[in-house]
């Protein structure tokens, strides 16, 4: 805080948001733990490995080369995709906007499908390059669908006409990785995992990777976090404040596309993350975006993790694709959401 | 005598290849209220808009020197701490509370990702109560009416603390009573030395300005003080003669012709 303090009641509003903000990030963090314990505890072998760690090397391998990396993944990809989607809201100033609904995603999996397809490679093979290298065609697949998208609709201003422009080049998008998987049949396996999206062959390095590029992402977007502040009285009142806005703007674009394409790099499509997390945040605490980012990313590392576990544990030994589950979990909190706004315009 | 706090040289703004504004020349003294009124389309916004800088999608034309130095040269945080801007329609239905907007206000003179400062809030603090928004500071937006939600964005502009503020129809919404108050916000704010700058759609408010200038077709059509006869002229004349300025108790006023 600040060397000068404030007298007590002057800033009793900010002060009390952000307490709510506070506790709603430690309550995040101490979740996140719990659930990387149970993680690293559910898997077809049970709780026995855990146990067994110390003494039995092939329950340790489980616990520590699959179980341990893949829920870490899950809740980087969580992080990756709520940072994702609070970025996204708040720059195209549209509660619906998110890396699935923008194209963005699509476009990362065509970036990655054709990676996959030159490079000849599948994710549980990949090696720290080939990693690399799908993660980066797969950001460049994004920025470029979110570009697409924005000149689609001619702009930002209007809502209707962004989200069409968003699906249509979503489904335009997947048309074109489908002719790439017809093409190279022998990545069809490796695609399948891929747009059902799912943790299972989340390893060290691609935990490394998604690591690296959160820190990244969070970093700007919380550097660049004023100007989504500010575009929410408007451009002109933004660029009045003195905000650059169009470096600003591409700064935050990029962020978001970095975000999107390292979380479909690894773990596939994984549908309403990113939506979600930023308005759950928004219900519980209202906090400016500083904060907000920040709260966003861990509540959608916490949301994703503990899909991916429940999707593990539901019908166990077999597991569920993650991104089944989240579609099928996000889908229904979306209609829910636009219930309750249909009823709040109509009283 | 009065120093000039912007000045405006052959200003030419055109929008998707329709010229809005046509070369339009004017010096706006400080320290004084200057209010722009006109018809619907007669580019009252677009001029104001030109005159901050903030026209991004139009081809504009011509030199805006802001306070003797040319708003092109000016680095943006400079100019921010310059001119307050208040525009039509800003924010949506939004979740933040009162006083987090109006602290938006301050973004100008905080340093970069800085906690506000106390001056900073005592400036949000003087705002919000100058505008009686101080009650709701920790309500959000979107639980507040419009003409509440329109006093929290006028504290917003108000918070920058700077010499000159413009504002693009900043009565929308407020009921005749926080009218009033407005009213008295901008004398106090020009009593102090501010300059400032106002679209206004109701042309009896408008004529408590000090001056008036009077827009048609992009042009000026008359720009003069709004105590003087041939300003009320140009006033009857620019709206068909359909209203009259009459005085009523020392105050000029506008009256619909009957």
């Amino acid at each position: 805080m600040s060397a000068v303090m404030p007298p007590a009641a002057l800033d009793a509003a900010p002060a009390a948001g952000q307490r709510r903000a506070l506790w709603l990030a430690l309550w995040l963090l101490l979740a996140s733990c719990a659930l990387l314990v149970l993680g690293a505890s559910v898997g077809s072998t049970g709780f026995d490995s855990v146990l067994h760690a110390g003494r039995d090397p092939l329950a340790r391998q489980i616990v520590w080369d699959i179980r341990l990396p893949r829920t870490l993944g899950a809740w980087l990809a969580g992080a990756l995709l709520g940072l994702a989607g609070a970025v996204a809201q708040g720059l195209f100033r549209n509660p619906l906007a998110d890396p699935y609904l923008l194209g963005s995603a699509s476009g990362a999996a065509l970036g990655g499908a054709v990676a996959m397809a030159m490079l000849g490679v599948s994710p549980t093979t990949a090696s720290w390059l080939a990693g690399l290298g799908v993660t980066s065609a797969a950001f460049i697949g994004a920025a470029g669908a979110v570009l697409l998208t924005l000149v689609l609709a001619r702009g930002v201003q209007h809502t209707l006409r962004l989200l069409l422009a968003g699906v249509i080049v979503g489904v335009v998008l997947s048309a074109a990785r489908d002719l790439i998987q017809v093409a190279k049949p022998q990545i069809l396996e490796s695609m399948q995992v891929f747009t059902m999206g799912s943790s299972a062959f989340v390893g060290w390095q691609a935990c490394a990777l998604m690591a690296g590029s959160w820190a990244l992402c969070a970093a700007a977007a919380w550097a660049l976090s004023h100007l989504l502040d500010g575009l929410m009285l408007g451009e002109a009142t933004a660029a009045s404040l003195g905000l650059p806005l169009a470096p600003m703007r591409a700064g935050l674009v990029l962020a978001m596309a970095l975000a999107t394409g390292t979380a479909v790099a690894h773990t596939g499509l994984i549908a309403f993350v990113g939506l979600a997390a930023p308005h759950l945040v928004r219900s519980i605490a209202r906090v400016t975006h500083q904060w907000h980012v920040w709260l966003s990313s861990l509540m959608g590392a916490v949301l994703l993790l503990a899909a991916d576990i429940l999707a593990r544990w539901l019908i166990a030994p077999q597991e569920l694709p993650v991104g089944v589950l989240t579609a099928a979990l996000g889908g229904s909190y979306l209609l829910w959401l636009m219930h309750r706004r249909t009823l709040a315009v109509s009283l | 005598m009065n120093t000039v706090a912007v000045s405006a040289r052959q200003i030419s703004a055109s929008l998707q290849n329709h010229q809005i504004l046509h070369g339009i020349d004017l010096d706006l003294p400080q320290g004084r209220w200057t209010s722009v009124v006109g018809p619907n389309g007669a580019g009252k916004s677009t001029l104001l808009k030109a005159l901050a800088g903030l026209l991004r999608h139009a081809r504009v034309q011509g030199q805006v020197a802001l306070l003797g130095r040319p708003l092109a040269g000016i680095p943006a945080r400079e100019r921010a701490r310059q001119l307050a801007w208040m525009g039509q329609n800003e924010a949506a239905a939004e979740d933040l509370p009162a006083y987090d907007i109006a602290m938006l206000g301050r973004l100008p003179h905080r340093p970069w990702m800085a906690p506000p400062s106390g001056a900073d809030h005592a400036a949000v603090q003087a705002a919000l109560r100058t505008t009686q928004a101080w009650d709701w500071r920790d309500r959000p937006l979107s639980q507040l009416s419009g003409g509440e939600r329109q006093r929290v964005l006028l504290a917003r502009a108000l918070a920058v603390q700077a010499p000159v503020t413009f504002m693009d129809e900043p009565l929308a919404n407020l009921d005749p009573p926080h009218q009033t108050d407005w009213l008295h916000t901008v004398r106090s704010l020009v009593a102090a030395g501010g300059t400032v700058v106002s679209v206004l759609h109701e042309i009896s408010i408008a004529l408590q300005a000090d001056d008036m200038l009077i827009m048609a077709a992009g042009r000026i059509a008359h720009h003069g003080p709004c105590q003087d006869g041939a300003t009320h002229a140009a006033l009857e004349q620019v709206f068909e003669r359909r209203i009259q300025v009459r005085q009523i108790d020392g105050m000029w006023m506008a009256l619909p012709r009957v």
